[in-house]
């Protein structure tokens, strides 16, 4: 019943977010602010995850791939497709639920505990618009970061396949480029959207709502991660069966 | 002038304010008291329209909350001035930028006149070259002026007050008392103070309401508080020991 609850809560919160629009010149700075604390500072463990799990990716792939059946450039394809298709879509987004998503909830629901959420409502300020849209219009660049995440996924693994002694440049590259779908960019952006969005409004939906105190701004933190989680793992289902199924 | 008509507000079936009537006047500065769970800040509340009441009536100068539209509602509250009981301030803004907010949003002034106004008020509690100071450097008593700077720097109507002292120590609590009444009328606000603090009503109180379990159970003025014959407003006014004694002084007089 408190799930039936909470899913219409956070509709109405959607709904809300859209009415009474912040001031124009106030909503900027916030967007830019958002932009900064939300993408831009994710930039290096993004990079740095990316780099590191492409190259074990690489490696564990170039381990089952021994012997004279497989074809030299089968390493660089099979990790083209997995980064691209999964990983740096979503498994980096469960990462961010973690950085980002703990981020949103703990501000906003520290506001909440302090009670500036009642002093932009006592304002006549829209409270949802002023901190939730930003957040959604700053990870409008998440699909950015993915594809800094794949760039880096890629390249990892090209290090490590080449240094490592698994195969050689150009048979990787040849790998890389082999049957390529354009679609399949497509079908990750499309993931990368959506999931931005789940990004901005779950956590900031556990933030704005949760009630107590500074305990409750933790345990509300952890909450926002699991909803976050389970949130784009389904959906990750979902648009696979829509779009590749 | 406030006119509050038989409020009542529950909470999972539990009530809270069991129909309060009252009138808050014009430039006075009005005082609800009582103990702790009396129902004080979910009467504020209810004023302040962060919370829905149930039923009854809340009139400003003539309208009722409850029939105004949306815009009207943010005209209004442009028009109000709140201090919060932890003083509410943004903490990722500089002291400056939090004084400086409501004009951001509301009104449409070149930033050099917003700067202007922001000082004058900053001034005006004393916090003059703490500007560029965040709310986290600033002393309890600070951050409350700072929150009475932003709660005036669009010269509201009403002022609210939600146990602007709690916390403080006795000199500061008595600093920022005078500061609301005197601000309150150097600008013929009309202030609503939620408290709990007997001193408070020494101070400020013109007029007091006393609610005891979600009821009204006394109003008058702050001399005859001390000679009501209400049990239950002679427990709360008593309660301290200091209180007590210099009664126990004035019977033996």
């Amino acid at each position: 019943m408190n799930f039936f609850h909470n899913i219409g809560l956070y509709i109405i919160m959607l709904q809300k977010m859209l009415h009474k629009p912040t001031k124009w010149k106030v909503m900027k700075e916030l967007i830019l602010k958002d932009t900064e604390d939300t993408v831009v500072n994710s930039l290096g463990i993004i990079s740095f995850v990316s780099f590191f799990i492409g190259g074990v990716i690489t490696i564990q792939l170039a381990l089952s791939m021994t012997g004279s059946f497989y074809p030299d450039y089968l390493v660089g394809f099979a990790t083209r497709e997995t980064i691209i298709l999964e990983f740096a879509p979503t498994i980096i987004s469960i990462i961010m639920a973690g950085k980002v998503g703990s981020f949103i909830t703990s501000s906003i629901g520290s506001m909440r505990v302090t009670e500036q959420i009642d002093a932009l409502e006592v304002m006549g300020i829209n409270s949802i618009n002023y901190l939730v849209f930003p957040k959604v219009i700053a990870l409008l660049l998440y699909p950015f970061l993915i594809s800094i995440a794949m760039f880096l996924g890629i390249l990892g693994g090209m290090i490590a396949c080449v240094y490592g002694g698994y195969s050689t440049m150009s048979a990787f590259i040849e790998g890389i480029q082999t049957d390529f779908v354009p679609f399949h960019m497509t079908y990750a952006f499309i993931k990368s959207f959506v999931f931005a969005f789940i990004l901005a409004t779950v956590p900031s939906f556990h933030g704005y709502y949760m009630k107590g105190g500074a305990l409750e701004v933790g345990k509300a933190s952890t909450k926002s991660f699991i909803w976050t989680s389970v949130s784009i793992v389904v959906f990750n289902f979902l648009i696979t069966q829509m779009l590749l199924g | 002038m406030i006119r509050v008509k038989n409020i009542k507000k529950s909470f999972n079936e539990k009530p809270v304010l069991k129909g309060i009537s009252c009138e808050f006047e014009k430039g006075k500065t009005s005082l609800i008291i009582g103990q702790t769970g009396s129902g004080k800040t979910v009467f504020m509340k209810c004023l302040l329209g962060l919370h829905k009441h149930d039923s009854g009536k809340i009139i400003f100068n003539d309208r009722d909350f409850e029939k105004m539209n949306d815009n009207q509602k943010m005209e209004l509250k442009s028009r109000i001035g709140t201090v919060f009981q932890g003083s509410a301030l943004f903490d990722s803004m500089t002291i400056e930028e939090n004084v400086m907010f409501p004009l951001k949003m509301f009104k449409n002034i070149p930033f050099d006149e917003m700067l202007d106004r922001v000082n004058l008020v900053l001034k005006r509690v004393e916090l003059e070259n703490s500007n560029n100071k965040m709310p986290s450097e600033a002393s309890g008593g600070m951050q409350k002026r700072v929150a009475i700077a932003r709660a005036i720097v669009n010269n509201p109507e009403y002022l609210f007050c939600d146990e602007p002292n709690s916390g403080l120590d006795p000199k500061t609590a008595i600093v920022i008392d005078n500061l609301i009444k005197e601000i309150t009328e150097e600008r013929n606000i009309t202030t609503i103070i939620n408290s709990h603090d007997m001193n408070s009503v020494m101070e400020i109180g013109e007029k007091i309401i006393f609610l005891k379990n979600g009821i009204l159970e006394w109003e008058g003025s702050k001399s005859n508080i001390f000679k009501t014959d209400n049990q239950a407003v002679t427990d709360f006014v008593y309660s301290s020991n200091l209180y007590k004694k210099v009664r126990k002084m004035y019977q033996k007089k």
